[in-house]
Formats: structure tokens, C-alpha cells, sequence
């Protein structure tokens, strides 16, 4: 990668913006008006605000001083509570989840405590959304913060009630004098709409975890009511007053993510006929705007342009032989011990290995996204669906030629992200186009736009070899990957402002990940290569809920098992006995005893039928935590149809906040799974993507949806992981192995398609 | 001169301003500031946008408004009201049964599939108020879910139906295929677990 993709990177993860008033005025004044203040938003009073804006930086992160209690609470007189949370809500529970911690904390019942939208203007800037790490880095601190409010509030309790602090007890935020019935006083009459002014310290007592009552409960989701009424607004609901509609304009499929797309020629009077309708261009970055919706939608449709998209996509056939033909960036991820010494010694009877093919994969959010802005000449408002509204703000900023804390940016959830979906090329969209037209725009993509230009989920080819001993110890193991690196330039930007394309440095994410390839297994010699593609010539790519982790278990695990078959072992017995973690062996057999596994070697019961069962065991993570799940799944051999019948998903995430939401996203996560594994491929041809919509990138339906069965293992004395993601590449493992084990052919590459597995049977 | 369009929408009738091939979608969301109806894909591929015209669940994404033109069209927001007149109650309750057991089964995950899902769902229930599971998945077909909740709304809608009528669910439908059913491992230890 060259000098400045990287250095252009460490600036985008380390920008030291100017700080925007921390708090005061603005923010009582949102707190007073709710949710309503947005669509009156005055530009001016903001842009007075961050006038007032002055001194020296006190600390790196732009956003409100995270030391501050009255960065993360603030009490009202009613007695209730409204908790400043910097995480975004992504439809997983997650806000519910960390108003249950301060709800824990501060000794209050969770109809006490609620939240506003995370906002620049207001919100603590915890980062980004990303990596299921709302809970696991969101709620120390926001555990601190309410632990530091009480201790304030039992303080000034203490002079109110003439007694001393270790005399008090809280509940229900009523403080109470032990012994004294009659003597108390709320949260609310101590501290009501007024500021703490007080520090964190990071040294303020917090509540022994035996003593929850909340944390561990179940308590039901705060936005599902909305939702299942009608009444909850999306990012697509919301409107500002005197906005135009806007639609992009692009080639229906992006090409080489180097290239983005050059305008040859463009006919503005061919959408003069319809009424209001505008074009806007900056470069070759091409929108159109009217009044009315129905006529951006036919504006975008019914513009005259044309393209120049030069051929040079290596097509989706071939992307697989591309990448491996590559000159690559090489690194050795991982090593340890001497795996070659290892592999001459172990007997090719028990040494397995296999080269796997898994293809680029979209997000396919469900509403295809959007942003609103209101760009005026000194100040801008986002609205925008970004899982880091800080970032986005920051680089809206920039193209804008504004200064960060001039943008505010405002979050409305919009449908499942899934990680980084087109959000932030919307919301650049948004800002260019409000910009040129000089009035608020709403933007939002259209289906293609959304399929056809999202940042995919890398392909990627993964090389596999693993040697055991002759009693089934793992002695050897070998990964290699290729694959390419995230988009660092959205194409918003890349087209307005001819902004080269640039890929991320490499990252923890991006790169053969240990904790799947092998890292569960006791394996004295190992050596993991990762071999990174240079991606401009390639397809637009970013972070993909767990990323690159189902291609890595779909290799791993399948050749965990073909070792299993050569060694006449069941394949969870060898499992077990190469594992030693009691986290992994925790999830292994939960998932095992909940599908009642019966120990025979994988592949050992194969029949002559049509239509054969099989069954497969796996293990996988993303970053954290611990994931298995067993697959039981039918193959038609005549049809090539693959059907999973029910999957069992188990998942050890620490300390579970609130099981009922793990046990959803667990869910959610094997069919997703099923779905990626069975059906999800991005095609495309040399000069751009072609699956644009439900019918050419189909998703798992109601018809082939296995039954689930979600496992949860609460380990109340370890620290909370994520729970968004880490179970799918098992359940990607599990299905592979599960198609060995009904038919004794392992599939090389996935999605299992009819055309696919027929393919791959009649090879054997 | 257009011809004037209006349309019943839940039950009130609304004067259409906007221009006669419109597709309905756009009308109830931008003229009519409804939160139920949605764009996914505006192909009719997805069912974000699904309403149902006198009864029948249609995909507004694809239905110029002039079609439906005198016509009578209910909302997700709706379906309380379109539900009392269907089952001639008295008061219109607060929500659809199919509304109460999604909330009741926490099925949601974004949720904005759900407006088609809930609006699909009820459509069901008033044609056939004890469907089978094969019954259920064949309906709702036509319906994605990116978030994969498929297995907790085929919960909700086999409680919604025991909540039509309660005590008499089918037995076929209390089958393997039956959603989803979550298994709890004791609290803290790899030994409890094993």
C-alpha cells in the first residue's frame, strides 16, 4: 500500500477536529423539545453555538468531555433518568441492553431511564458502531458514569437527610435512611434539570455483579412497539421543510473500484419534461433533484448518460484464478513452532487439505439507504444512518470544505446495516447534492444503487492444509488467504471530487484471522499467510457482518472433518480433544447436547437415496467470544437442491446483559447464514456488477427456512463480548460439513447452489 | 385537466394531489405522511411497501394511485381499525392480534421488513385463521426478511391465531418446522455446560 493510502487512513483514525462546545444551552434546549427540534433545526443558532467554541482541546475524541457526568446523564425532577448513550441502535437491542446497565447502576427500574438519538451535537463520541462492540466497549463507561452519578447523588442525600452516606439505600432512585421509614428523597428533588459539574473519577464503586437484578434480566426491547405500530421513524421517514428529493445517477453496477465511473456525455433537457426536475453534477458525480419524489425516481430513470466503463473486472467466474495469480502484499499472520518439519513427518493418511473459492457478498440492506442534509454556506445538518456519526462528520466536512464541528450529524436508524453498507456514500450524496442545489435534499438510493454499488464483503480464496497424529492430536496447520482490502474513499467523494481510490491499512478484520483459522484447536505448529490483493482493480469492498469469517470456516472446519473421516473419529470427539479452552469446549458442548449428537465419523452413513440427511458440527468468532452450531441439513442428488432442516446455535459472550436479545441475534444469525451459505453471490462481468436486485442476488425465504434453536451460555463472571456476529462462521462451518457428512463430496466453494452442488457431485 | 383521484385510507377519504401514474407508495408516504408503507426495492420483489386493498395485500411500490382510484386501501397503521370492522367489534382494540404477538414474541429485529410481514400476516389470518405451517411459509413467501427473523414471526403468527381462537390450533401445526425454541445453559461454568 502506498505512503499516503496510509498515512490518509491515520488521519481518518486519529483527526483531531476542533472541539465543539462540550455541552450547555443548545443541548437543554433538545432535551426540553424531544425529537421535534429536528425538523425545525435553526442553522444559525447551531452555527452560534459552535462559535462559542474556544481554548484549547482537552482531550483527542471530538464530542463532549467523556470525564463529565452530565456527558452521559442527566436526572429530571419526575425522578427519571435520560442516558446519553454513543453507541447507535442497529434493530439488535443494543440501546435497551446498555439503559438496563444504568438503570443497574444508578438503582432505578428500566421505566425510569430512557435515551435520546446519538447526535454530534449532544451524544459522547464512543466511536464507531462497529465489531458487535456496543456492549462490550459501550457499557464501561457508561457503567462508570452512572456508578460516579449515585455516589454524587448519595452525597447530596447525605446533607439533605443529616445522615451518613453508609446509612442510605437506594431504590426505584428513592434514597432512604436505614431505620428512619418516612425519611427519603428522589433523585429527582436532589439534582432535578440541573448539571452535576461533577468528574469521573474511574474510581467510584461499582455495583458486585452478584447483586444485579437488572443485568442478566430480560426485559422486552424499547423501540419493537414503534415498529410493529407504524409510529417509529426510520432514517426513510424523515422529512426536513422545503427539501427536494434526490436520486443518484450512476451505471446500474459499479466496475473496478479504482476506476469509479466517468461521464461521456450527459443530456439535461432530456428530463426537462418533467416538472421540477433538476440535474446536478460535480465531476462526474451525477444526481438529479425535483420537488416531488415520483419525479426524481423518473428523472433518474429517464436521464440521457452515458459511461465510459472500461472492461477490465476479472468477471465473477474468474475473480477466484485472478486473485490467486495476483503479486500480493504477503504477511505472516501468525507462526508457531516449524509446521513444514510437522507436515514432512505427519503420513499422508492423516493430512487433509483443500483449496476453497467464496465469493464477494452484499449487505442487500433491506431499505436501501439514504440521508438528508441541509448544507448552508457556513454550517451543515447530516441526518444519516452511519454506525460512527463522528467519522462521517468529518469526512462530510471535508468534501464540503467545511469544519467538522460546523456539520452537525444526526442519527436515525435505518434498516439492517450489517456493517458498512452504502450509509456513508449516501450521506456524502446527500451533503454534494443539498450543497449544488442550494436547498435541503433528501437522497435515498434506489434498489440497484443499493446492490449494485455497496461496499461487498470480499471474495476470497482460501488454501488449507492440517496434519494430526496417529491418535487424532492436531499437530500441524497451515492457512494461506487472498483476498482484497475495504474501500477507504467513498464513491460519492471518489466521483465529485476525482478523490483516488484508496483501500484501508491492513486491520485486525481484514486479514486471515486466527481466532477461526485453527486458534480454537491445540496445534504445536502453525502458520497462518495472508495474502493481500492489491483491490483497485476489483469491486468496492468493505466490513461485512463478521468478515471474511465464513469463507475461513467454511475451508478450516470442512478439513477439520475430512481429517475426522481419514481418522474413523466422530467429528465433535476430535474436536474436543484438540481443544483445551474451556470457552470453546463450553460452546462445543452446549451446541452438541442441545442436538443430540450421536458420535459417528462424518461421511460414514452415506446412502444411495435421492434425497440424503447429513449433519455437521463447527466452530467460529469474529473477534471475540466463542461460537459453535450444528447444522442438519437434506440434499436432493438429482436436483442439487440443498435444504437446511434446523441449525443449533451456541454462543458464550460473557457476561449476557440481556439473553433474550442474544438469543434473537443468535437466531438471526443462522439464518442469515443459511442464507449467505445457500444462496448469496454478487455477479458480475468485466465491466460491472449484474446482480441488482432480490431476483439476481436472492436471500434465504420464508419457504426454505430451517427451524433454530439459539444457545446462550451465561458466564456472569466474565466481561461482555459481542453477541451481533460470532456465530455465523460457525454455522457456515457446520453447514459445509454437514454437506460431507450426507454425501462424502466436499463443496470448494459456496454458495450452494443447485448448479454448484451438481457440479460437484458428478466430479466425485 | 386530470380527473380528481381519491382514496379511503383507513377508513378516511383523501384527496390525491399528486399526478395520476404515481405509484400509491409515494402518495401515502409524502402526501400522506404514513409510516407504515415503505421503500425496498420498487420492483414489487420485496414487500416493504405491502397494503392491503379491500382485503387484499398489493404492493404499492407498483400500483399507479389511478388504479386505486374510489378505492379502499388500509395501512399497517390501520389494521387495529380494518380488524374491528372485520370481526364487527364493538371498539377498535389497540392493536391487530397479529401486532400483539409480534410484540409478545419480541419477533422484530431492524424491523422494517415488518410493515409487510405484519400487513401479509393479517391478510392470512382473515382468509384462514388456523394455517398450518406449510400454509404460513407458502404465504409468506412472497415476503424477505434480511434480518432472518423468519423463525419468530412464524411464532407470532401461530399466536396470533391462538389469540383469534384460542384452544383450537390446528394440531398439524404444532410440527418440527416450527420456528424457533432457544435452549438455556446454566450460568458460569464449562462443567455445568458439558
Amino acid at each position: 500500500m502506498s505512503r499516503n493510502t496510509t498515512q490518509a487512513i491515520h488521519e481518518k483514525l486519529t483527526s483531531n477536529e476542533a472541539l465543539p462546545k462540550s455541552d450547555g444551552i443548545g443541548r437543554r434546549d433538545f432535551l426540553k423539545a424531544g425529537g421535534a427540534l429536528i425538523v425545525g433545526f435553526s442553522s444559525a443558532g447551531f452555527l452560534a453555538d459552535s462559535l462559542l467554541a474556544q481554548g484549547p482541546p482537552r482531550f483527542r475524541m471530538p464530542g463532549p468531555d467523556p470525564t463529565q457526568i452530565d456527558t452521559w446523564l442527566a436526572i429530571h425532577s419526575d425522578n427519571t433518568a435520560t442516558v446519553y448513550i454513543g453507541y447507535v441502535e442497529l434493530g439488535q437491542g443494543s440501546t435497551t441492553s446498555l439503559l438496563q446497565v444504568s438503570a443497574e447502576e444508578l438503582d432505578l427500574e428500566m421505566s425510569q431511564v430512557s435515551t435520546v438519538r446519538v447526535d454530534t451535537k449532544m451524544s459522547p463520541n464512543q466511536g464507531g458502531t462497529y465489531s458487535s462492540s456496543a456492549i462490550a466497549r459501550g457499557s464501561p463507561a457508561i457503567r462508570q458514569a452512572a456508578a460516579a452519578a449515585r455516589l454524587a447523588l448519595l452525597i447530596m442525600a447525605s446533607e439533605k437527610l443529616e445522615s451518613p452516606a453508609d446509612n442510605l439505600t437506594v431504590a426505584k432512585g428513592v434514597v432512604s435512611v436505614t431505620g428512619k421509614p418516612g425519611t427519603s428523597v428522589t433523585y429527582g428533588e436532589l439534582i432535578g434539570e440541573k448539571r452535576f459539574n461533577v468528574q469521573i473519577t474511574g474510581h467510584e464503586r461499582l455495583k458486585p455483579v452478584a447483586e444485579y437484578t437488572l443485568v442478566g434480566s430480560r426485559p422486552p426491547r424499547n423501540d419493537i412497539p414503534g415498529k410493529v405500530r407504524g409510529t417509529y421513524t426510520y432514517l426513510q421517514h424523515v422529512r426536513l421543510p422545503g427539501m427536494l428529493h434526490g436520486r443518484v445517477v450512476r451505471p446500474r453496477g459499479q466496475g473496478a473500484y479504482g476506476l469509479g465511473a466517468k461521464v461521456t456525455s450527459l443530456d439535461e433537457n432530456s428530463i426537462a419534461h418533467i416538472p421540477g426536475a433538476r440535474v446536478l453534477r460535480k465531476g462526474d458525480f451525477v444526481g438529479v433533484v425535483a420537488p416531488r419524489e415520483w419525479n426524481a425516481v423518473r428523472a433518474a430513470r429517464e436521464l440521457k448518460i452515458t459511461w465510459d466503463m472500461p472492461p477490465i473486472l476479472p468477471g465473477s467466474d474468474d475473480v477466484y484464478k485472478a486473485m490467486r495469480a495476483e503479486k500480493t502484499f504477503d504477511h505472516i499472520v501468525l507462526q508457531r513452532g516449524d509446521v513444514d518439519s510437522a507436515f514432512g513427518a505427519a503420513p499422508a493418511s492423516h493430512t487433509a487439505s483443500g483449496k476453497f473459492h467464496c465469493p464477494y457478498q452484499a449487505h442487500a440492506c433491506f431499505g436501501p439507504n439514504g440521508a438528508l442534509a441541509d448544507v448552508r454556506p457556513d454550517s451543515a445538518l447530516l441526518i444519516c444512518s452511519s454506525q460512527d456519526v463522528y467519522t462521517t462528520r468529518g469526512t462530510v466536512a471535508r468534501i464540503l470544505g467545511l469544519q467538522p464541528d460546523q456539520v452537525r450529524a444526526q442519527y436515525y436508524e435505518g434498516s439492517g446495516t450489517y456493517g458498512h453498507s452504502c450509509y456513508d456514500d449516501a450521506a456524502e450524496a446527500a451533503a454534494i447534492m443539498s450543497q449544488l442545489a442550494g436547498k435541503p435534499v433528501r437522497l435515498q438510493f434506489m434498489r440497484w444503487d443499493e446492490h449494485g454499488w455497496d461496499p461487498y464483503g470480499p471474495a476470497h480464496v482460501g488454501e488449507v492444509r492440517i496434519a494430526a497424529d496417529a491418535n487424532g492430536k492436531l499437530i500441524a496447520y497451515r492457512y494461506d488467504g487472498w483476498h482484497h482490502n475495504w474501500a477507504a474513499v467513498e464513491t460519492s467523494q471518489q466521483l465529485a471530487l476525482g478523490t483516488p481510490a484508496q483501500e484501508w491499512r491492513l486491520g485486525a478484520a481484514q486479514q486471515v484471522n486466527p481466532s477461526d483459522c485453527g486458534g480454537m484447536y491445540e496445534i504445536p505448529n502453525v502458520k497462518l499467510v495472508n495474502h493481500q490483493v492489491d483491490g483497485l482493480k476489483y469491486l468496492k469492498a468493505a466490513w461485512l457482518r463478521s468478515p471474511l469469517d465464513l469463507s475461513f470456516s467454511f475451508a478450516s472446519e470442512q478439513t477439520m472433518d475430512e481429517l475426522a473421516r481419514m481418522l474413523s473419529m466422530d467429528a465433535y470427539a476430535f474436536r474436543r480433544m484438540n481443544i483445551t479452552n474451556e470457552r470453546w469446549l463450553g460452546v462445543l458442548d452446549a451446541v452438541a447436547r442441545a442436538a443430540e449428537w450421536n458420535p459417528r465419523p462424518p461421511a460414514s452413513q452415506l446412502s444411495h437415496a435421492n434425497v440424503v440427511r447429513g449433519r455437521g458440527i463447527g466452530l467460529g468468532t469474529h473477534l471475540t467470544s466463542y461460537g459453535a452450531a450444528v447444522a442438519e441439513i437434506e440434499v436432493n442428488k438429482e436436483t442439487g437442491q440443498v435444504a437446511v432442516k434446523h441449525l443449533y446455535g451456541a454462543i458464550d459472550a460473557g457476561l449476557a446483559v440481556n439473553p433474550a436479545f442474544i438469543e434473537n441475534q443468535i437466531s438471526g444469525q443462522l439464518v442469515q447464514a443459511t442464507s449467505r451459505m445457500l444462496k448469496e453471490e454478487v455477479t458480475f462481468n468485466k465491466t460491472n456488477v449484474t446482480s441488482l436486485d432480490w431476483n439476481s442476488y436472492p436471500i434465504l425465504r420464508f419457504e426454505e427456512c430451517p427451524e433454530v434453536t439459539p444457545i446462550v451460555v451465561q458466564r456472569i463472571d466474565q466481561r461482555s463480548t459481542g453477541a451481533g456476529e460470532e456465530v455465523m462462521a460457525a454455522t457456515a462451518g457446520a453447514i459445509a460439513c454437514a454437506f460431507f457428512d450426507a454425501t462424502g463430496v466436499h463443496m470448494r466453494e459456496f454458495p450452494l447452489t443447485p448448479r454448484r452442488v451438481l457440479d460437484a457431485l458428478r466430479r466425485s | 385537466m386530470t380527473r380528481e383521484i381519491r382514496i379511503r385510507v383507513n377508513g378516511q377519504l383523501r384527496k390525491v394531489e399528486s399526478a395520476p401514474d404515481t405509484p400509491l407508495l409515494y402518495v401515502l408516504t409524502d402526501e400522506m405522511h404514513l409510516q407504515g408503507p415503505r421503500f425496498g426495492c420498487g420492483l414489487a420483489q420485496c414487500g416493504s411497501c405491502s397494503v392491503l386493498l379491500g382485503g387484499a395485500e398489493i404492493r404499492s411500490c407498483v400500483t399507479p394511485v389511478s388504479a386505486v382510484n374510489g378505492k379502499s386501501v388500509t395501512t399497517l397503521e390501520g389494521l387495529p381499525k380494518w380488524y374491528a370492522e372485520q370481526k364487527k367489534l364493538a371498539k377498535t382494540p389497540e392493536l391487530h392480534p397479529i401486532q400483539r404477538a409480534v410484540i409478545e414474541e419480541q419477533a422484530v429485529q431492524c424491523g422494517y421488513c415488518y410493515n409487510g410481514l405484519i400487513v401479509k400476516a393479517a391478510e392470512l389470518l382473515s382468509k384462514n385463521s388456523h394455517p398450518s405451517d406449510l400454509e404460513i411459509r407458502t404465504a409468506m413467501n412472497g415476503h424477505l426478511c434480511r434480518c432472518g427473523s423468519y423463525p419468530r414471526m412464524m411464532k407470532a403468527i401461530r399466536r396470533a391465531s391462538e389469540m383469534m381462537h384460542p384452544g383450537t390450533r390446528a394440531a398439524e401445526s404444532v410440527s418440527a418446522h416450527s420456528g424457533e425454541r432457544a435452549v438455556n445453559v446454566a450460568v458460569g461454568d464449562a462443567e455445568a455446560a458439558r
